[in-house]
């Protein structure tokens, strides 16, 4: 009994002393305020407003993951209400908790109605008179759970304002959506990729080169969580071990599953996409440009099913995503001036069915064999 | 006794055989305390689970290889009790999402609460983070993916998850970003030999070369695979001469079975039969994409180059429609009547169904 409390105290303590040191760098790095948050301008000067006025309005933030949707409402709050407030004012709910219809009409509409106890003179913080719920991760709770939130949302409006964040915005319910001011976060473009990354590496001391900076931007993909995590294990890699060695493209590109370019060249190559142009290597007149070209094509098409099936057993058995892999098969394609554009169309179609098959969960050595056959035939198509 | 699968399976990071790069890149990450939460993808028997214990030796020291086995109860949503069996170690605690079906959120979630409220007791440990291992990552259903987005946010300080899976194309895009993803490649023929030749040089027998690469085109890049048949088969002819037959697992020639039932003859009461085959199949648990994928593959190497490409193709669309659906078997017979029309037509130029 006695020691209970203690024992809390020490645990406090114990959470705050959280070395820095000891955090991946997404945590290290999360936006402390909204003027940290990088590239959502429209957002971020909207609701820098909200700091001066006591008005703000009911808010959706929605958009890909690591473009700062929960840093940014986080910070916000922050800056309202100041770590003593923090706790009285604010209501954090993602989607971890239980958060079914009972608890939307229990949990949610019993802090929504309290009138905000009034605020301990702070005067680095505004700490305006309303209470924030947010819900992360809206886009995992149940139509009805979101149907139950309509009327607390209107009825205390006056002292409990709602944000709602999700990836999916399609999932929120119309009249949910109508209600809130919405904010769409695009993917980090990319000099803003750049400028953090920069400021991060700086930070930490790392040597990186403005070639592995850019290679990092083109790997994540807008996702700047992707690119820090990246970013932290190679410099730990370059680090390990007496003697420092340069962090390298190729390096990052391993680490973010990117298949090798000769793989999928040679992948491709098997399928009759002859995209290294043969003539290229050799030094030979033109008339016999056709002649070179048209008998490789020809060793392209004996290639039966059997020899399509082990390309696919081996692809899978390095254990490259597949996704990934047509992600930079269609790249090569597109890029390949020997394909005709029916071709072009063909193949299009045909990664088309195949990300759709993935995304609805299908097998991705029946998929990607699936490709593999369709293409070819399309490659045979001459016309 | 315990198999050699195990009484070889390397303990240290040091000690791992192939992909010394990957090592190498663990032990580094391993070194500092912000290990990030990581996802290991790669075929089954390409050595992730060692792997992912090597790394738990690294974080821990040879505490985390004292395991036990709890049984905890939790109580579902509509206040059912479900049982599992949970292993642990001091340092760590793992899952397997498919011990507790449906309710994989549930439990996951309370799992990472309990840890993320406890503070590790132990002043020596050397982290101060305790690791959770969720195994067959990619059967976790969406519910419990989209609950785990903040979580490991939230609780990063006393927590890091390490997911295993075969593929990531069933996780959701914002677990993976949340992720450093580690691939594990199959060993290669080359790789595979010298994990077999070491095996045998410890064990103190001579491995014929024959006999090695008999067991390694059979276990196509499963380790674990080549080990067990190694094993079985120095039991069954101690000298591992050359006349040694590897063995097919009983569902697998099950599987060739059906197919032999299909190309022969195609008829309304062929379908019947085979659908007896297939629920027997079912009925032994074995995966419905891994029945499809098996008996397609068959079917299209007893059939004409024409119309294997055809074959894949329809298995291909039924195995995604299975997935969607929940009728396992309408899909897989749905295949099956395809596939006889299809075969059917080529040969005979008939077609027993309307073609869709
Ligand atoms: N716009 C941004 N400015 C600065 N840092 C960012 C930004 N976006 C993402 N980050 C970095 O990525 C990490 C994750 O960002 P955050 O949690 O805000 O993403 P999110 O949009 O909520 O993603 P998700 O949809 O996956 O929840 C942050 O800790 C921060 O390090
Ligand atoms: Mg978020």
């Amino acid at each position: 009994m006695f020691l209970k409390p203690q024992q809390k105290q020490s645990k406090e303590a114990a959470k705050h002393a959280i070395d820095p040191a000891l955090q991946p760098w997404v945590e290290k790095y999360r936006p402390k305020t909204i003027d940290d948050v990088s590239s959502q301008e429209h957002t971020v000067t909207v609701l820098r407003k909200a700091l001066t006025s006591t008005n703000l309005p009911h808010m959706l933030f929605y958009g890909p993951p690591g473009s700062g949707k929960t840093s940014t409402i986080l910070a916000l709050s922050r800056q309202l209400f100041g770590p003593e407030n923090f706790r009285t004012r604010v209501l954090e709910l993602n989607a971890s908790d239980e958060r079914g219809i009972s608890i939307v009409r229990e949990k949610i509409k019993n802090f929504a109605r309290q009138t905000p106890r009034a605020a301990e003179n702070d005067p680095n913080y505004p700490c305006p008179p309303y209470k924030i719920i947010i819900l992360d991760e809206a886009d995992s709770m149940t139509q009805d759970a979101q149907g139950a939130l309509r009327r607390i949302m209107e009825t205390y409006a006056r002292i409990t304002r709602f944000c709602l964040v999700c990836n999916y915005v399609t999932r929120i319910i119309e009249p949910l959506a109508s209600r809130c001011s919405k904010f769409r976060f695009k993917p980090l473009d990319i000099e803003s990729t750049r400028s953090r990354l920069n400021h991060i590496a700086t930070e930490e001391k790392i040597d990186v080169t403005p070639e592995v900076i850019d290679t990092l931007i083109a790997v994540s993909d807008g996702d700047l969580r992707r690119a820090i995590t990246y970013l932290q294990s190679a410099a730990r890699l370059s680090n390990a071990g007496d003697l420092k060695v340069a962090i390298t493209p190729r390096e990052i590109q391993e680490t973010a599953g990117v298949v090798p370019t000769a793989t999928v060249r040679a992948f491709a190559a098997s399928l009759g996409i002859d995209s290294e142009d043969p003539t290229d290597e050799m030094d030979v007149d033109e008339d016999d440009t056709a002649k070179v070209r048209a008998t490789f094509r020809k060793a392209q098409q004996q290639r039966g099913f059997d020899d399509i099936k082990s390309q696919v057993k081996l692809i899978m058995r390095k254990g490259y995503s597949v996704a990934q892999l047509l992600y930079q098969l269609h790249d090569l394609v597109v890029q390949d001036s020997l394909i005709t554009e029916r071709q072009k169309s063909n193949i299009a179609l045909i990664l088309g069915q195949a990300d759709k098959s993935l995304t609805d969960g299908g097998d991705e050595e029946l998929q990607l064999l699936e490709v593999a056959l369709k293409i070819s035939q399309a490659m045979k198509d001459i016309s | 006794m315990s198999l050699w699968v195990d009484k070889y399976r390397p303990r240290t990071l040091d000690d791992l055989h192939y992909h010394p790069d990957l090592s190498q890149r663990l032990k580094s990450l391993a070194a500092t305390g912000d290990f990030p939460h990581m996802l290991f993808y790669g075929p089954s028997g390409a050595g992730k689970k060692t792997r992912i214990a090597c790394t738990l030796r690294q974080l821990f020291g040879t505490g985390a290889e004292k395991i036990k086995i709890d049984q905890r109860v939790f109580m579902t949503p509509s206040k059912r009790k479900l049982d599992v069996n949970i292993v642990q170690s001091n340092y760590h605690i793992e899952i397997t999402p498919s011990d507790v079906g449906i309710y994989d959120r549930v439990v996951i979630q309370e799992i990472l609460k309990e840890i993320a409220q406890t503070q590790q007791v132990d002043l020596n440990a050397k982290q101060r983070f305790k690791v959770v291992i969720i195994n067959e990552a990619d059967s976790l259903t969406r519910d419990a993916q989209a609950a785990l987005r903040r979580t490991m946010e939230k609780y990063m300080s006393n927590m890091r998850l390490i997911l295993c899976a075969n593929s990531t194309s069933k996780l959701i895009a914002p677990i993976k970003s949340r992720c450093l993803l580690m691939r594990v490649a199959a060993p290669d023929d080359e790789e595979m030999l010298a994990v077999l030749e070491h095996v045998a040089k410890k064990e103190k027998f001579h491995l014929p070369e024959e006999a090695a690469t008999g067991i390694i085109n059979d276990a196509q890049g499963n380790l674990r695979k080549a080990l067990l048949v190694l094993e079985a088969l120095k039991m069954q002819s101690p000298d591992l001469t050359s006349n040694i037959t590897i063995a097919k697992p009983d569902w697998e020639t099950y599987c060739s079975k059906v197919a032999d039932m299909i190309v022969r003859e195609q008829s309304p009461d062929k379908v019947l039969e085979v659908r007896a085959k297939l629920y027997e199949l079912l009925a032994h648990c074995i995966p419905p994409t891994t029945i499809l994928k098996t008996i397609a593959y068959c079917v299209a190497e007893k059939s004409d180059e024409a119309i294997r490409a055809d074959i894949m193709h329809w298995a291909a669309i039924y195995e995604v429609r299975m997935r969607i659906g929940s009728k396992k078997i309408f899909h897989l017979e749905a295949w099956v009547v395809k596939v006889m029309s299809l075969t059917k037509h080529h040969y005979h130029g008939i077609s027993l169904s309307d073609d869709e």
